[in-house]
Order: C-alpha cells, then sequence, then structure tokens
C-alpha cells in the first residue's frame, strides 16, 4: 500500500521537474546616510555582502525526493526560497518543464508560480494570526479562479480532509491549533492550488516527536496520491534518509556531495558528509565516545579561501586552501566537490 | 486508505468554541483590574461629556445664562439663578461644574478627531512606504524622521500662530504634529510582518503585492496603532489643553480644559485654587485612564510579552 | 553510587486563571553520583518544570505542593531561598536551551566566569581567572585567554553553549540540570558538546539530567532514562532495556516515531493525536486516548509499578511492546 520511497517503483524518474543552474543568491546590506557619511569620514565600515548561495547547480526530477542537508547558515532555506520563487537569483537561471522561469509571461507564468509552493518551518509565523482557516485555505483558489466562488467552501472541506484536518474547524483562527494542526493548515493551504512541487523547509523541525511521524507520513501519502515532487531540506538526517530519493549536502552556499540516499548513507565521500552522518544522534549508538570534527562553520561574509571546509577537515592539504572544488564526478564517478576524490591533490 | 482519515482525537481537546482574536484580546485586557478600572473612568468622563446639556445648570457658552455677579465663588456657593455651585465659580461667573463638562467634550473631541485623523494619514503613508520601499521610502522616512525630531508642541504651536483660533484650525495643527508617530509605527510593523513566512506564503501563491499589504500586512499593523493611537490621543488632548493655556488655542468663548486652567491662574495666589485646579484634575483624570489603557494595551497587544 | 538526588511523589501545579495545571504530578526518581540520566518528554510533558523545581525556579502561580527532593540528603522542595541561592550555581548547576539565560549580556565572560567562582569561595581573583581559563579549555574553547575578554554577543550560539557549559562546571557541582542544552545547535556541534559533558561528567563525578525530546540524543548520551507524559513519569529504566525493549506503548510509540534506516520509504509507526492539554487531561491513564494499546482497564489511573529492573505506568506492557516495530 505504501510504496517504498527509495525503491521508486514504477515512477519514471528521468525528466527533471525543476533546474537550476549557476544559481547564486547575495544579501547586501547597504550602508544608510550615517553610515554613509560616517564611511566618508573614515570609519572603518563597508557594505557587507553574504554570498548566502553560491553557483549551485540541482536538477529535482518528476516524482522524487530530493534532499537537501546542511546545518544552520549554509544557505539551504535560502536555496529553497529561490527555488520557491520567493527570492530573485542574483545569477542564474531556473527552469520548469524545461523552461526558463524567468522568460515565462502571463498565464504560463501563473502556472510556474503556482505549481512550486512552500511548506514552512514556524507553524505559527506562517499562518496569519488575522485570517479564519478557510480564508487561509482558500483565498488563493479564489483569487487564482481555481475553483469558482461557490464551490469553495466545499472545495476547502475536500483539502481539509486530505490532509486530515476536520472541516468543522475552519471558522477558526490559527491561534487555536496546536503545532502539528497548524502545519497541516499550511500543507493545505499549498495543495488548495493543485501544486506539483513543494520546498519544504525544515517542515517538521518545529512539532513534537510523535507529530513528526504524522507529517512525514502525511508527506508520503501526498506524494503516493498526487504525484508530487519535494525538495525536502532538512538539518535532520534521520528523517532526510527516510523519506529522500536523493541528497545533496550543502555546506557555507555551496553543494559538496550529491548522490542518491543509498550512496549518501552508505559509503559517504565528503570529508563534511562523512562527519555528519558521524556525528548525527542515532538511537542504536550508546554511550560511544568519539572525537568529533572541530570548529564551527565559519562566517559566510567572510568564507575561507579554496575549499570552505578546510578549517575542519581531518584529511585537508596544502591545496585545499587555495584551490575551489567544484561539484562533479571523481572516484567512482560520484559527484563531490572535493579535491581529494577528484584526485586532484598531490 | 491513503486519503487519511480525520482522527477525531485532533479535535477533542480543542476549545469547543471559535474564538476571534478580539474575543481573546477582550478576555486578556480584562484580566488586569487597573485597565479595566481605567477604561471604566474614561467611559464615565466621556458619557458625563456626551450628556453635558443635560446634566449641567448652566450653558457656560451661552452669555445670557452667565452672571458676573457669580464671579469667584467659592465651591458649594449658590448662584444668583438659584442653583449650587459645587465646584464653584470662575471669573467671568461660568458655573465651574457646567464648564468643566463642555470644556471635557470640546478636549475630547479635539484629542479623537485629530487622533483619528492623523492615524488615518500616518496609516496610509507609513504602508506606502513600506509597501514602495527603494528612494520613496527613503524621502518619506526622512521627512518623517525631520518632523519627529521638532518637539510636537513646537510644531503644534507654530501651526496655530500660522493659522488662528478655532476647533477646526487646532484639530488640524495636531494632526500635522502627530501624524508622523503613526507613520513610522505603521512601516516599522510592515516592515516585521513583511519578513514573516505567511507573507512569503501568499507571495508563493501568487497573491497580489496590493493585496498582501493591505489585506494580510495591514490588519497585523493594527495592535500597535491602536496602542499607539491611545497613547497619542492623550498627548493630543494635553497638547490642545497647553496651546489653550498659553492663549493660542481655543478662544474665551468656548473654553476647553485648557481655557479654563488658563482663566483661574491668576486667581490662585489669591487662594481661590478652584478655578484651575478642578478643570486641572479633570485633564488629568482624563489623560491618566486613556494612559493606563494604553499601557495595558500595550502589554496585551505586544506578542513578545506572551508566553 | 550514593544518590546525589532523590526525588520522591514530586508535585508542581500551576494555579492559573482557567484551572489547575498539574504540570508536574507524582515525580519519582534518584540519580547517583556520576550519573547521566536522560528525561525525555514532548512538550508540556513538565519535563523543564521538574528540572525548575528542583531548582527552586517556579515562580507564581506555580508551586511545589508535594513531594521531596532530597539532595544530598537534604531536603530541598520548598527551602528557603538563600539556602537554594547557596545551592545554585555551586553544587547544582544548570545549563539551559539559550545560554543568555545564565550569561549576562552586558559583562565580559570573565567577569562572569571568576563572578561565580567567588560568590560561593574565597580564592584569590587570580585563581579564579586560572580555573576559568582552564574550564574553558576543557569544553574546546580554542585560545580561551582571548574568549575571556570577549562579551558574551561577540561569540557564537555553540561558543555560548560551552561557556554556558564551562561556567556550570566551575565550582565541580555534585548535580547538572541540562534542559535541551543542545536542540539550537547544529549535528557537529551538538556532538561536540556532548562529548565535553560526557568528559566532564566522568572526570569530576558530577551526576547529571539531561532533559530533552530528543531520544538519539539521549540513547547515545545517558546511562538510565525517564520518559514522561503529562507531568508523570511513563517508563524509566536502563538506556539499553527502555530504548531496546519499550514496555510502555508511549515510549514504543515514540521509539517507532523516530525515523531509522531499517524503516526507509515506509509510514512510520504514528501515535494518533496531539499532545495533551494539561487542563483537561482524560480520567485514567493520560495516555490512554492515544493508545494503541488501550483497554477497559486503562479508565483507571495506573500506578508506577517496579518489573523487571524498570519502573513501568501501564497496565498493558507486554502487549505493547509486542505491537509496535
Amino acid at each position: 500500500m505504501f510504496q517504498s520511497a527509495a525503491s521508486g517503483g514504477e515512477r519514471d524518474l528521468t525528466e527533471p521537474l525543476v533546474e537550476i543552474r549557476g544559481v547564486s543568491k547575495r544579501f547586501t546590506k547597504r550602508l544608510d546616510v550615517a553610515g554613509k557619511i560616517a564611511q566618508r569620514l573614515g570609519a572603518n565600515i563597508r557594505e557587507e555582502t553574504v554570498h548566502a548561495v553560491d553557483n549551485v547547480n540541482l536538477s529535482i526530477l518528476k516524482g522524487e525526493v530530493l534532499g537537501l542537508v546542511g546545518e544552520s547558515g549554509c544557505g539551504k532555506s535560502t536555496l529553497g526560497r529561490v527555488v520557491a520563487g520567493i527570492h530573485a537569483a542574483s545569477d542564474g537561471q531556473m527552469f520548469y518543464e524545461g523552461k526558463d522561469v524567468a522568460t515565462l509571461t502571463g498565464a504560463d507564468k501563473r502556472a510556474a508560480t503556482l505549481a512550486i509552493q512552500m511548506i514552512f518551518q514556524d507553524p505559527f509565523a506562517s499562518l496569519n494570526p488575522r485570517m479564519r482557516v478557510e480564508d487561509i485555505i482558500g483565498e488563493a483558489p479564489r483569487m487564482q479562479g481555481i475553483v469558482s466562488k461557490a464551490e469553495i467552501p466545499q472545495y476547502v472541506d475536500d483539502v481539509m480532509r486530505k490532509v486530515g484536518l476536520d472541516p468543522s474547524l475552519k471558522k477558526r483562527y490559527a491561534h487555536q491549533f496546536s503545532g502539528g494542526q497548524r502545519q497541516r493548515i499550511g500543507i493545505a493551504r499549498a495543495l488548495a492550488v493543485k501544486p506539483k512541487f513543494l520546498v519544504c523547509d525544515e517542515a517538521i523541525a518545529a512539532l513534537d516527536v510523535s507529530i513528526q511521524a504524522q507529517v512525514i507520513n502525511l508527506f508520503m501519502d501526498l506524494r503516493e496520491e498526487l504525484g508530487l515532487t519535494y525538495l525536502f531540506i532538512s538539518h535532520d538526517l534521520s528523517v532526510v534518509e527516510h523519506i529522500a530519493d536523493r541528497v545533496a549536502i550543502m555546506y557555507l552556499g555551496r553543494i559538496v556531495e550529491s548522490a542518491t540516499t543509498e550512496e549518501i548513507f552508505s559509503d559517504p565521500r565528503h570529508p563534511y558528509t562523512k562527519a555528519l552522518l558521524a556525528e548525527a544522534p542515532r538511537l542504536d549508538q550508546r554511550r560511544r565516545a568519539f572525537e568529533p570534527i572541530t570548529g564551527e562553520i565559519p562566517s559566510p561574509l567572510d568564507p575561507p579561501p579554496g575549499c570552505t571546509f578546510h578549517p575542519r577537515c581531518p584529511v585537508a592539504t596544502a591545496q585545499c586552501r587555495s584551490t575551489v572544488p567544484d561539484l562533479k564526478p571523481g572516484r567512482g564517478g560520484r559527484e563531490t566537490a572535493c579535491l581529494l576524490e577528484h584526485g586532484e591533490t598531490v | 486508505m491513503t486519503d487519511t482519515a480525520t482522527d477525531p482525537a485532533l479535535s477533542s481537546s480543542l476549545p469547543a468554541k471559535v474564538e476571534t482574536p478580539f474575543q481573546r484580546f477582550r478576555a486578556e485586557f480584562f484580566e488586569s483590574r487597573i485597565a479595566t478600572g481605567a477604561l471604566a473612568v474614561f467611559l464615565i468622563i466621556v458619557l458625563l461629556a456626551v450628556l453635558a446639556p443635560w446634566i449641567t445648570p448652566q450653558n457656560p457658552y451661552d452669555l445670557a445664562q452667565v452672571s458676573v455677579m457669580d464671579g469667584r465663588l467659592p465651591p458649594g456657593s449658590e448662584s444668583f439663578d438659584g442653583y449650587t455651585m459645587w465646584l464653584g465659580s470662575d471669573g467671568s461667573g461660568r458655573d465651574l461644574y457646567s464648564a468643566i463638562l463642555y470644556g471635557l467634550r470640546i478636549s475630547l473631541t479635539v484629542g479623537l478627531a485629530s487622533g483619528v485623523i492623523a492615524l488615518l494619514i500616518g496609516m496610509a503613508i507609513g504602508l506606502i512606504a513600506a509597501y514602495a520601499g527603494g528612494r520613496i521610502e527613503a524621502i518619506i522616512m526622512r521627512i518623517v524622521d525631520l518632523q519627529l525630531s521638532f518637539p510636537a508642541s513646537l510644531v503644534a504651536l507654530m501651526m496655530v500662530a500660522a493659522l488662528g483660533k478655532g476647533v477646526d484650525k487646532i484639530i488640524f495643527a495636531l494632526v500635522i504634529a502627530q501624524w508622523a508617530y503613526y507613520a513610522r509605527t505603521v512601516r516599522a510593523t510592515a516592515m516585521v510582518e513583511r519578513g514573516k513566512e505567511y507573507v512569503e506564503a501568499a507571495q508563493c501563491l501568487g497573491i497580489s503585492r496590493f493585496r498582501i499589504v493591505f489585506r494580510h500586512i495591514l490588519p497585523n499593523c493594527m495592535a500597535p496603532l491602536i496602542v499607539v493611537g491611545t497613547v497619542q490621543t492623550a498627548s493630543a488632548i494635553s497638547l490642545e489643553a497647553t496651546l489653550s493655556f498659553l492663549g493660542v488655542g481655543l478662544p474665551q468663548t468656548e473654553p476647553s480644559i485648557g481655557v479654563l486652567i488658563a482663566n483661574g491662574f491668576e486667581y490662585m495666589l489669591s487662594g481661590r485654587y478652584w478655578i484651575s485646579v478642578f478643570p486641572g484634575l479633570a485633564l488629568l483624570l482624563t489623560v491618566v485612564s486613556i494612559n493606563l489603557v494604553g499601557d495595558h494595551l500595550r502589554d496585551v497587544l505586544n506578542p513578545r510579552l506572551k508566553k | 553510587m550514593s544518590a546525589v538526588l532523590d526525588v520522591r511523589g514530586l508535585k508542581t501545579h500551576f494555579f492559573t486563571h482557567a484551572g489547575v495545571v498539574k504540570a508536574v504530578d507524582g515525580v519519582d526518581f534518584t540519580v547517583s553520583k556520576g550519573e547521566i540520566m536522560g528525561l525525555v518528554g514532548e512538550s508540556g510533558s513538565g519535563k523543564s518544570i521538574t528540572g525548575f523545581s528542583i531548582l527552586g525556579l517556579i515562580d507564581p502561580p506555580g508551586r511545589i505542593v508535594e513531594g521531596s527532593i532530597k539532595f544530598n540528603g537534604e531536603e530541598i522542595a520548598n527551602a528557603k531561598e538563600d539556602r537554594l541561592q547557596s545551592l545554585r550555581g555551586n553544587r547544582i548547576s544548570m545549563i539551559f536551551q539559550d545560554p543568555m539565560m545564565t550569561l549576562n549580556p552586558v559583562l565580559r565572560v570573565d567577569t562572569q566566569m571568576i563572578e561565580a567562582i567567588l560568590a560561593h569561595e574565597s580564592v584569590s581573583k587570580h585563581a579564579a581567572w586560572e580555573r576559568s581559563r582552564d574550564a574553558l579549555g576543557l569544553v574546546g574553547i580554542p585560545s580561551p585567554e582571548e574568549r575571556l575578554r570577549a562579551y558574551p554577543h561577540q561569540l557564537s550560539g555553540g561558543m555560548r553553549q560551552r561557556v554556558a557549559i564551562a561556567t556550570a562546571f566551575l565550582n565541580k557541582p555534585d548535580l547538572i540540570i541540562a534542559d535541551e542544552p543542545t536542540t539550537a545547535l547544529d549535528v557537529t556541534i551538538q556532538a561536540q558538546i556532548i562529548h565535553e559533558a560526557q568528559k566532564l561528567t566522568k572526570q569530576t563525578g558530577t551526576a547529571m539530567i539531561w532533559i530533552t525530546h530528543d531520544l538519539a540524543v539521549v540513547a547515545g548520551l545517558a546511562e538510565r532514562i525517564s520518559v514522561m507524559y503529562a507531568g508523570r513519569i511513563v517508563e524509566q529504566g536502563g538506556i539499553d532495556d527502555v530504548i531496546d525493549r519499550p514496555l510502555h506503548p508511549y515510549t514504543a510509540g515514540l521509539l517507532g516515531s523516530v525515523p531509522t534506516a531499517n524503516r526507509r520509504g515506509k509510514r512510520l509507526f504514528q501515535i494518533e493525536g496531539m499532545t495533551p492539554n494539561m487542563l483537561a487531561l482524560p480520567d485514567g491513564c493520560a495516555f490512554g486516548p492515544r493508545c494503541h494499546a488501550r483497554t477497559e482497564a486503562c479508565g483507571r489511573r495506573p500506578s508506577i509499578e517496579d518489573i523487571d529492573g524498570r519502573s513501568l505506568r501501564c497496565f498493558n506492557p507486554q502487549q505493547a511492546a509486542e505491537s509496535v516495530i
């Protein structure tokens, strides 16, 4: 009944639904008037630019779940927002069903916008506190003309049932619901515009453990039922391992490794992936004694030169300090951004 | 089976009734005895002011009813017309109890009218700034900064000096003096709300920017606006009193509370305290009650103080 | 092993206008010297309130209504504030999820750490400084002399939490209560912190209560585990027993909810319903309405019983263990 997602089964995982090429996103903190004056007067301040996402290529195939894993500040949420159309990319292109999203107009543009929806982390901030549940869910389909005004109440009921919410609660405001239910409302809001692709940004991180399982199950059910494609962003390896077909690991704005879930978890290649896997707490490991990798993620304002992971990398060579590794196939055809994997170090 | 069945347990521990944000706000507001008391005091003041023509023995604006013979009578004296002046009378023979209630009518009208108008104008300008962004926002906010760098009383003083006396003119002056507070509040709140995930969700859903600003963001900016509005209304009332006290606000023929206080001022040293003190107490009670309500509104409406 | 802390029948209730919230309602446990006990539960289970009760940090409308808290044999439930004050930060320390709860943002790290030592001990300022420096070194902070001169806001989240941990260990306390200390941190930083905490408890013999919602963290860290639900402990025992062979349906359900490799792509076991409303707990077993193994017996309230080496609050333990995983 519930197909193993990892096996893929009858899905045809060949055609990319969404593809991004060379996407970067920079945030620049501009100086205000006072700052500019201070700068003229010789103060040591300047415009600060954060490379939140730095030249990322990624394609997400129709029907697959791509897990995007990284620690806080690695740019995974920003990348998700670029894909969802909330942030415009500073550089690069995004393709939806093979068409460059930037060139779309009119109905095509609208269709592409609605096809990609986002599920957010914070079940509180992501729902408008001044709106009733029926309006939160029903607003977009009404505005977008997906359903006629007369059919809206029935439609909202149907969507609510689909995500396991009792339609008799639709007159309520979000604050009257628990975290798990709020997350379901957010999912219903996205489903109401009949999307093909969901970007889930830490969508279960804020929930209690028992509620997390309910929402993961809901995501998997919806995938089966509606043939949805997911970009599943999370810091939690065990969740990603459970739900994803492929995994991309992100560090400081770049993707450092990408492979099938099987490959990543059984045979990680990039030293950062290895560290993440070794250090994630697991139920089956007791009183473990190990030497964790040291250091913390450097500031994206001032990333280290060369491979950005080298200051924390246990196997870094001199060359890693100066050469930036690209994400490309290395040993055994596995995609990594590691000079050692590429055989490019001496 | 893929259609997840609605779980009866999901609804079991919810409060049974639909609770609107307003209902919740109301319940929280009345938790505070001080605020409830202050609100009651304020409502009584409003009620007295509204009912003034029916519950006062004298219309202080009607010169035919005012007799100089009654001038400067101490509290409790009997007037020429035979009624008791419980709060005494002022220099021109006005019954102070009547004059205070009529004065409150003017003060409250001026305060509320200027408050509401300034709120609407400031809200519109603040939203435009937040909506437009970039250069327009920068220009608007610099004007706001400039305005806020002058004391409101100075701005109002300059305005009435240029415009002259009268209720309409003083309302106009107060609006000019106060719109910037609202504009700044709305813009700051809108900027915070704009960064929240529900706005990002609306963007994803292809909701127009206009609708996002006015239907999603604006209703969520109302809480701080109400707080600022309450406090600013109180300060508008005292600002009007200040201007009238200085003799540039309302004319002697339409005595607002400020005029009454000013009238009594010259008699203070001769021991006729009541002419200034009772209007002063009325003003104090009004402004303090509004501010107490405003303070508590701030506590109730500020999400950061919630658990 | 001697008991550092012995909690018996602890009840902490909150008297709110909406009703009495029995946040902690009859909790018993013991922590021995050098032992790490994991106190696990979901939001609202009362795990944090239990920690605050031990520290004597319950503010009105809440209070400890019943029970005893024996710290090194001394009764400290509802003890005088000055007695608690002299214990806190000295014999009992705490670490919170947000390190800024214990760090003062306007004081330098050295000022705060030295003060923490001098408040309970008369040593020279220089000796206190040296001890602070060594403590920072122990929790893996590079160039501790430099960090001592920093203000908390100049440090990263992980660094701050390390400073908080170093401060907690400064006076070699007998007991540390750590409330979700790594929840806000990244995996690699969490691993480092857990590593340091383990090392320090081993070195100093400090007992530790590690309060968390994350079973996997506790599995890798603690010797014993207590699982709380709706203000009561429902299962308590050795970490291997409880994690590998849970007897309570709630524990089993929680473990089943955690995605692990061997169930990839399958539906996770899910506990139905939501975390309970503490104002409207069901009669009988609080977990009853969500329990997959409930029977008629569950209409009564189960008491906590000792069953082969562990404590359990359930009428149908065997059945529970069989039906999940």
